[in-house]
C-alpha cells in the first residue's frame, strides 16, 4: 500500500522507508518558528531544562508579530525576552519591527520554507506553509522548545482527506471562499488529527496567495496539517526565494484516503462563516440584513498582495459607509511597499479606511481593533470564536477581502459583484 | 497515577480563545493565566474551581490557537484532568507535553453532570462517577506518551 503526500514527507525525515497512519515517529526539523506570544513560553522552558544551545541557528525564525508595535509594557518586555534569547544564540531569523511581517506571511516570502520540508510553529496557523508542499503544523511552546533544542520533533503519522479541485474560481471567489465552503461541509472537526490533501486539475487556476490561505486554515477543520501537491505555480513561487536544495513529493497512486471529496471550484460562491464558528459558512442566498460596525481586512490568512488588490478594486472611487471603521493590514513589509507602489493605499485612504503596519493585533482581540459589547465585525481573518476579537458581545464574521470590502462600502454585509456591478457607494 | 474531583462540564468545541482570552497572553505566568481561566465561557469558574477538580467538555476540546497558555491556565487553576469527547489535536500535544492529564471518553463526557464527583486512574483509564456510582472506560495512554507524563512534560522525558 503507498503512502500519501504527507506520509512521504514523514517518513523521509524521521529516515524511515515507510510510514502508517497512527505510527508515532521521531522526525527531523527543517525548520522551527515561534512569535512573541508564543516564544516567551518556549524560552522559559528552554532555559529551565538547562539546553546548553540551539540545533541549528539558521533553521530557527522567532517573528514578533502578535503584539508588535508592542501594545503595552507587558508585551514589550515579551519581545525583549525574545531578542535578547536570539542575539545570545545568535539566531539568525529573527524578526522585529521594521522587518517582520506576519509569521506565515513573511516565510514563504523570504524562502524560509519550501517543498518537502517538515516544519513546526508554536502558532497553529503554521499550517500555511502546506501551500508549498511542505508538512507543516502548529505546535506548542513546550514542543517549540524541544524543536530549538533537538531539531526533531514527535508525531503521530496522520491519516488522510484527499480533496480532488476541478474546475475554475468565478469572478470575485477566492481561496478564502473555498475553505470556507469546505469548512463548512466537513465542521471544524471534519478532519480532526488528519491531513488535507488538496490535488485536482482545479490547481491550476489557484494562485500562491490562493494555496496560501487555503491551507492557512486547515487547522479550522482540526486538521494536522493542510497541503497541495507541487505544481509549476509552486516552483514559480519558490524560485529566487528557496536558495537550497528540495525535494518534491507525490502522493502515491495507491495512498488510503479515508475519504476522498470533489470540490468544483466553479461552483463556489461567494462565502460568509456567521458567528461563532468557522462552519457556519453560508452564501449570499441565505444572508439578510446585517449592518456592520468595522471591518478587518489583513492576516495570515488574507493579507497579501493580491488580497489587498481584491480590496482596492472594490475600493477604489468608492467610500466606506458612515459608521463603518476599516483597518486594513498588509501582512509584510514587502506586501505593504508592493500595495504603495500600486497606488493601493491611496484608494484605501480616499476609501475613508486605515491602514497599518504588519500586526496579527486585532485578529486574535489584541489590540488595534478591538470590538464593544453588541457591534459586528466583518473580518478576512480565521476565527470567529467567542470574544475572539474583543467582548464576548461582539461578533465577527469571517469573509474574503472582496466581501469585506464590499461590506465596508455598504455598510452591511455585502456582495462584492452587486457592489461591482451597480456602481454602489461610488463618488 | 489518580486524580478525584468535582466535574465543570462544558459543551462541544470548546476554544483556547474562551479558556484564556488573547488579552491576556502578554503573560506567562501561570498564576496571572490560572486568574482569568474560562473567563469568557464561565465567569464563575474561577471561584468554584477547588484544586482536583475536573473539566469535562465535548467534541474538539481546545480547538482553536496553539497557545499552551491554555492548559497551563488550566493546570495552574488545579485541575487535575480534563475528559472530553476529542480532543483539538494541539491541545493534546499541549497538555501532554506540560502533564496536564486528559482523556478521551466520548461515554463520560455524555453521562458525567456539572458537580458530579469523579475519580480517575490513568493507568487503567477507568473513570468513576461517585455522585452516579456509574463506571465508564477511557483508552489509556499508548506508552510512548505515558512515558512523556511519568517523566514530568517532553522536556524532561528529553534530558538523560
Amino acid at each position: 500500500m503507498g503512502m500519501t503526500m504527507t506520509q512521504k514527507i514523514l517518513a523521509a525525515h524521521a529516515g524511515l522507508p515507510e510510514v502508517r497512519a497512527g505510527q508515532l515517529i521521531r522526525a527531523k526539523l527543517s525548520m522551527v518558528l515561534g512569535n512573541d506570544i508564543t516564544s516567551p513560553v518556549a524560552i522559559n522552558e528552554f532555559e529551565k531544562a538547562g539546553f546548553p544551545g540551539v540545533f541549528d541557528r539558521e533553521k530557527i525564525a522567532l517573528v514578533m508579530d502578535h503584539f508588535a508595535p508592542n501594545k503595552d509594557i507587558k508585551a514589550a518586555e515579551q519581545c525583549k525576552q525574545c531578542r535578547t534569547f536570539a542575539r545570545r544564540f545568535d539566531v539568525k531569523n529573527y524578526f522585529d519591527v521594521g522587518e517582520m511581517g506576519i509569521e506565515h506571511a513573511l516565510l514563504p516570502e523570504k524562502g524560509l520554507v519550501g517543498p518537502g520540508e517538515c516544519i513546526i510553529g508554536a502558532d497553529s496557523h503554521t499550517c500555511t506553509y502546506g501551500a508549498l508542499g511542505a508538512f507543516s503544523t502548529g505546535v506548542g511552546s513546550t514542543d517549540m522548545a524541544a524543536g530549538m533544542a533537538t531539531g526533531e520533533a514527535w508525531f503521530k503519522v496522520p491519516s488522510a482527506i484527499r480533496f480532488v479541485l476541478t474546475g475554475k474560481l468565478g469572478p470575485c471567489v477566492s481561496g478564502k471562499d473555498v475553505i470556507l465552503h469546505i469548512i463548512g461541509r466537513i465542521g471544524v472537526d471534519g478532519a480532526l488529527y488528519k491531513s488535507m490533501e488538496f490535488t485536482g486539475p482545479g490547481l491550476a487556476s489557484l494562485s500562491m496567495d490562493d494555496r496560501l490561505c487555503i491551507a492557512n486554515m486547515a487547522i479550522e477543520a482540526g486538521a494536522k496539517n493542510g497541503i497541495f501537491e507541487v505544481d509549476q505555480i509552486t516552483l514559480d513561487y519558490v524560485t529566487g526565494r528557496v536558495d537550497r536544495e528540495f525535494t518534491v513529493y507525490q502522493a502515491d497512486e495507491d495512498a488510503p484516503y479515508d475519504r476522498t471529496m470533489e470540490i468544483d471550484l466553479s461552483a463556489i460562491e461567494p462565502t460568509v462563516a456567521f458567528p461563532h464558528l468557522p462552519e457556519n459558512a453560508r452564501t449570499f442566498d441565505q444572508i439578510g440584513e446585517i449592518p456592520i460596525d468595522q471591518v478587518v481586512i489583513g492576516s495570515c490568512t488574507n493579507g497579501r498582495i493580491s488580497d489587498l488588490a481584491a480590496a482596492a478594486e472594490i475600493f477604489k472611487g468608492r467610500h466606506a459607509a458612515k459608521g463603518v471603521r476599516v483597518i486594513i493590514i498588509p501582512a509584510t513589509q514587502a506586501i505593504y511597499k508592493e500595495a504603495m507602489k500600486r497606488g493601493y493605499l491611496e484608494i484605501f485612504l480616499d476609501a475613508g479606511c486605515v491602514v497599518s503596519t504588519p500586526t496579527c493585533g486585532p485578529c486574535l482581540g489584541g489590540y488595534m481593533g478591538i470590538l464593544a459589547a453588541g457591534e459586528r465585525c466583518v473580518a478576512t481573518t480565521n476565527r470567529n470564536f467567542v470574544g475572539r476579537m474583543g467582548h464576548v458581545d461582539s461578533e465577527v464574521y469571517l469573509a474574503s477581502p472582496a466581501v469585506a470590502a464590499a461590506s465596508a462600502v455598504a455598510g452591511k454585509i455585502a456582495d462584492p459583484r452587486t457592489i461591482l456591478e451597480n456602481k454602489e457607494g461610488s463618488r | 497515577m489518580n486524580a478525584q474531583g468535582f466535574a465543570h462540564k462544558y459543551g462541544d468545541n470548546v476554544d483556547t480563545d474562551v479558556i484564556i482570552p488573547a488579552r491576556y497572553l502578554n503573560t506567562a505566568d501561570p498564576k496571572e493565566l490560572a486568574a482569568h481561566c474560562m473567563e469568557d465561557i464561565d465567569k464563575a469558574f474561577r471561584q468554584k474551581a477547588k484544586p482536583g477538580d475536573l473539566i469535562v467538555g465535548g467534541l474538539n476540546f481546545g480547538c482553536g490557537s496553539s497557545r499552551e497558555h491554555a492548559p497551563m491556565a488550566i493546570k495552574a487553576s488545579g485541575v487535575s484532568c480534563v475528559i472530553a469527547k476529542t480532543f483539538a489535536r494541539i491541545f493534546y500535544r499541549n497538555a501532554i507535553n506540560i502533564g496536564l492529564p486528559i482523556l478521551e471518553c466520548p461515554e463520560a463526557s455524555e453521562k458525567i453532570q456539572d458537580g458530579d464527583e469523579i475519580a480517575v486512574d490513568f493507568d487503567t483509564g477507568v473513570i468513576q462517577n461517585l455522585t452516579r456510582k456509574e463506571e465508564y472506560q477511557a483508552e489509556p495512554f499508548p506508552d510512548f506518551i505515558k512515558e512523556i507524563i511519568q517523566k514530568g512534560g517532553l522536556l524532561k522525558s528529553l534530558s538523560k
